[in-house]
């Protein structure tokens, strides 16, 4: 799960993390106000969408005066703000973070993720802030410094002064920080999250160590214990064909192709799409409903490939094992009285019972193309497109 | 796999009287595996099934000399109960379910760093399909009819996939020695490599089919090993080349978000480890069977 910078901002301020002067706005006349209660002379206008370069993206705006403030809010209210994260469709501006300007020295990054290697948290940390990790690792790599921290006894004092003095940071400010970095270490260990990212992390002209700005997500398995947390989520900024699906219990992935999938577990989903574009198509979603494949599940998952316009063919793949394929079949055969369906519809069935299974979609009277294996679905399902 | 269950395995089910552990538990029993009993705090001394119900491992273990577990209790539970199975003396743990918090699991990782080698459990997933030595045990969710007794070795993150490959062995009159279900999360109690090396000195075990997927270095890392110290052949299929990056597909580890995790790398990578690549997911037999035929 993503959060917003401004949310993030507050969660790294608890654990000791400066942060920049700033408030939250819904609207141009709030804006205005929080800018003359920020005080100062230069105010930050920052979009709050959950993807970053929202600079290049025209969603951070810097103004002289709480009027252009206003304006600069006005015009970013309600914008679709299209970034290279977010895909052409763009994320919707419904929340403005206005933020006293920060005079800058020095830009850093500082980031933590898991380490699927190490199975420790690893802290990353250059002094070509600003830029995308991506793009660091690309263009100085040599910049880069890394720490694997030991979960069970935590980040030590020395190991966040290493990554500070590594940084080139002044010896009057590495107090700070280590602090900082400590800080970030907590967010991270004690909110179940699986990134935070500091980029840039500055030190302002009047010696501040302070984040400018903050990405943050968090374990989706851990959100039973994270109360506070969860209530950050942002629906409006989530794809709403994936909210219907996390909503009951499906993984659904869109992407952007015109072949939807019904199939059961990850791995076969993933592969039966590996399947589609080696036959010459492309797929329009991934959608696992699960290993059991349970009638109920197969119902919704009929609802949420059809809510997508650009879905041409239906493909279903469910290998059935303790769920028998007969019983998947009469789950595929009910769906169908429910939803009526207006493109062609591929079913493959495999596993347990797979006789019974495609004898009682047969007798049915549905309208379908039957597939055999994974290569013939995915055949039939791109010839069926192609007619 | 006789280093991970036999027909001699002596296994409890964590979490036995609710509805998934009752469930599997009597399908386990149908397959022939050798279920004692089972662990729910609060029960114990009941009978369910017809077999005893302890309130904690360490019992079950005393009583019935259990030496492998499975665990059906949800994910917020289920660090506490793999840890205690290791601590209770269980060799092997399968945990079956889905949505355990990352955090936990490196919690169990790190706790079972106590353990010398030799008594240190194995912990098999979580959010896997378990493991099934057919004809033997099942210490697992799967449909043990569908794998055919044989020689070939099965690791899979995913369930369905590795059923759909162990289907198309059988179709092909190709049988399995062990399947191995390691799940679909980011950190997870045994990796390929953890596995490979097993099947390496399994004397019922020729060859090796790994089942990847996109995410993570764990694929990686088992060719390395296979490259440097294995004799018998590897045969690999990688699912997601067609998955976007930066996104989750399904399983909480199928996310790319670094160079060597995309399926196109790690094909490329195990290609140079001169591991046999399976092509698309409908040729996983074929490519173990034409790499039969060359041994």
């Amino acid at each position: 799960m993503d959060i917003h910078e401004y949310q993030a901002k507050k969660i790294l301020s608890n654990f000791g993390v400066t942060i920049p002067r700033g408030g939250i706005v819904y609207s141009p006349e709030n804006a205005e106000n929080k800018a003359r209660e920020i005080g100062g002379s230069r105010w930050v206008v920052k979009a709050q969408i959950h993807s970053g370069a929202r600079g290049k993206a025209g969603g951070i705006i810097v103004c002289n005066t709480p009027l252009e403030v206003a304006q600069a809010t006005d015009k970013l209210l309600g914008k679709k703000l299209v970034t290279n994260q977010t895909g052409p469709e763009g994320k919707i501006v419904n929340r403005i973070y206005i933020e006293e300007a920060t005079d800058i020295e020095k830009e850093l990054y500082l980031g933590l993720v898991f380490d699927r290697s190490s199975e420790s948290i690893m802290v990353v940390a250059s002094t070509e802030g600003g830029m995308s990790v991506e793009e660091i690792s690309k263009e100085k790599p040599e910049t880069i410094i890394r720490s694997k921290i030991e979960v069970a006894v935590g980040m030590q004092n020395f190991q966040a002064r290493e990554l500070a003095f590594g940084l080139g940071i002044e010896p009057d400010l590495i107090r700070r920080a280590s602090d900082t970095i400590i800080g970030c270490y907590k967010a991270f260990s004690e909110l179940d999250a699986t990134m935070v990212e500091v980029n840039p992390l500055v030190i302002s002209k009047q010696k501040q160590i302070l984040a400018l700005d903050c990405k943050m997500s968090f374990d989706n398995n851990a959100m039973f214990r994270r109360s506070q947390v969860s209530e950050l989520r942002d629906k409006t900024q989530e794809d709403s064909k994936e909210i219907f699906a996390s909503d009951r219990g499906l993984n659904y992935v869109s992407l952007d192709g015109n072949i939807g999938n019904i199939i059961n577990g990850a791995g076969l989903a993933m592969a039966s799409m590996d399947m589609i574009k080696l036959a010459g198509g492309a797929p329009a979603n991934f959608l696992d409903v699960g290993g059991g494949a349970t009638p109920e599940k197969i119902v919704k998952a009929f609802k949420l490939v059809t809510m997508d316009e650009k879905v041409k063919v239906i493909l279903v793949n469910i290998f059935a094992g303790i769920n028998r394929c007969d019983w998947v079949a009469e789950g595929i055969v009910e769906a169908l009285k429910k939803i009526e369906i207006k493109v062609p519809l591929v079913i493959r069935l495999a596993g347990t019972n797979v006789e019974k299974g495609n004898q009682i979609l047969k007798e049915s009277k549905i309208n379908y193309i039957e597939a055999n294996t994974l290569e013939d679905a995915a055949n039939k399902a791109v010839a069926a497109l192609n007619k | 796999m006789t280093v991970l269950v036999d027909k001699n395995s002596r296994i409890i089910i964590q979490g036995f009287t609710g509805k998934m552990g009752s469930f599997h538990a009597d399908e386990m029993i149908k397959y022939g595996s050798n279920v004692v009993g089972g662990v729910t705090p609060g029960k114990g001394g009941s009978k369910h099934l017809n077999l005893p119900v302890f309130n904690t491992v360490k019992d079950a273990v005393n009583e019935t000399g259990a030496d492998a577990s499975i665990l059906f209790v949800p994910p917020a539970f289920a660090a506490d109960s793999a840890m205690e199975a290791a601590d209770a003396g269980i060799k092997i743990c399968v945990a079956i379910v889905d949505g355990i918090p990352s955090h936990d699991m490196i919690r169990i990782k790190r706790y079972m760093r106590r353990y010398t080698k030799s008594s240190k459990m194995t912990l098999v997933g979580p959010n896997c399909a378990g493991i099934i030595s057919p004809g033997k045990s099942m210490l697992g969710i799967m449909p043990g009819h569908i794998y055919k007794e044989g020689r070939i070795g099965i690791i899979s993150r995913s369930g369905t996939l590795g059923y759909e490959a162990a289907q198309q062995l059988k179709n092909l009159n190709i049988g399995v020695s062990t399947s191995v279900g390691i799940g679909g999360d980011p950190i997870n109690g045994s990796s390929f490599r953890d596995i490979i090396e097993k099947f390496e000195t399994d004397n019922e075990t020729d060859a090796i089919l790994m089942i990847g997927e996109i995410g993570g270095p764990q694929e990686v890392a088992a060719g390395e090993f296979a490259k440097e110290n294995m004799k018998k052949p590897v045969i690999a299929y990688i699912a997601g080349l067609t998955a976007p990056k930066g996104r989750v597909m399904g399983h909480a580890g199928a996310i790319v978000s670094a160079y060597g995790e995309s399926a196109i790398e790690k094909v490329e990578i195990l290609k140079e480890c001169g591991i046999t690549i399976s092509k698309n997911p409908s040729v996983m037999g074929d490519t173990v069977k034409s790499v039969l035929e060359k041994m």
